[in-house]
């Protein structure tokens, strides 16, 4: 029962973000682009929430659906008077070209890969791990992680201070 | 499911590699490259969940590091996501600079430092 709810669940949420993706680099309209990313975007998060990352799933519903989404829409609502249509530059058939043969290497890798496996539901020790992972990645983040923790705030920082001057009326 | 879960990855990551190589328009651009950081995420996440750490198989029990890594997969997406927030911030702030010196958003038209 569990089992087919999970399939039910991923297939709809892999078949909406795919869409979603597809009609953002393929609508000309640019506000529909952004509605349309924010759709991809709450089906990333719920298929997170589905392997066991709820703290990513949040995470990405605040920074991506919230945060990114809204300045996209503003960015898109401020340049829209510039009337210019979102179409395709001449390097669209290479474009086209490098994504398929990309993919198909993707795929043909992912499927040949000899994966040394957990298995679906995991054994006791582990599943412990899974169950409270806010926590841990906190943990994480602030012990084996620091380095990198510090400097993503600085690069927040800096760009934050680059983003500032580089809109300043001068 | 780890295999769905990467070709999901998989297919996301070309929609946006075909989105930001193809588009004209700086924001969908912009947004292209945000649906491939998506997609990395997609594959971060699934391989924390789904593949044993090496520790974790040399030590055939759960020790604390084989603990430690089985979430590393998912503090490298929280970094990813930092990042790419940082890289949207500055990219619109660029936008809006393009929209006032050019009048344009059209990518193909910012050429002033191609000789």
């Amino acid at each position: 029962m569990e089992n087919a709810f999970k399939e039910f669940a991923f297939w709809s949420l892999a078949v909406v973000t795919v869409l979603g993706a597809f009609g953002v680099v393929r609508t000309h309209n640019m506000f529909r682009a952004a509605l349309l990313l924010v759709v991809s975007f709450v089906g990333v998060a719920g298929i997170f929430a589905l392997v066991n990352a709820e703290f990513l799933a949040v995470v990405q519903l605040l920074v991506y659906a919230g945060g990114v989404a809204v300045l996209v829409i503003f960015a898109a609502m401020i340049t829209s008077n510039v009337t210019e249509s979102n179409s395709s530059t001449r390097a669209q058939p290479f474009a086209v070209l490098v994504s398929l043969l990309l993919l198909s290497a993707l795929v043909f890798s992912v499927v040949q890969a000899e994966w040394s496996l957990l298995p679906d539901v995991l054994p006791e020790p582990l599943a412990a791990v899974f169950v409270d992972t806010p926590a841990a990645i906190g943990r994480l983040l602030l012990d084996q992680f620091l380095l990198p923790f510090e400097i993503a705030g600085v690069l927040l920082l800096a760009a934050v201070i680059g983003a500032l001057s580089l809109v300043r009326e001068r | 499911m780890l295999e769905r879960l990467l070709i999901l990855s998989a297919i996301l990551f070309c929609i946006g590699l075909y989105g930001a190589l193809s588009r004209r328009h700086v924001i969908a651009v912009l947004i292209s490259v945000e649906i491939m950081f998506n997609a990395v995420n997609v594959a971060l996440v699934a391989f924390s969940r789904y593949v044993t750490p090496a520790a974790l198989r040399a030590a055939g029990e759960v020790t604390p590091i084989a603990e430690s890594t089985l979430l590393a997969g998912q503090s490298f997406a929280v970094f990813v996501i930092v990042v790419a927030a940082a890289e949207v911030a500055l990219g619109l702030a660029l936008v809006i600079a393009m929209v006032r010196t050019k009048d344009s958003v059209d990518v193909t038209e910012a050429s002033l430092m191609r000789r």
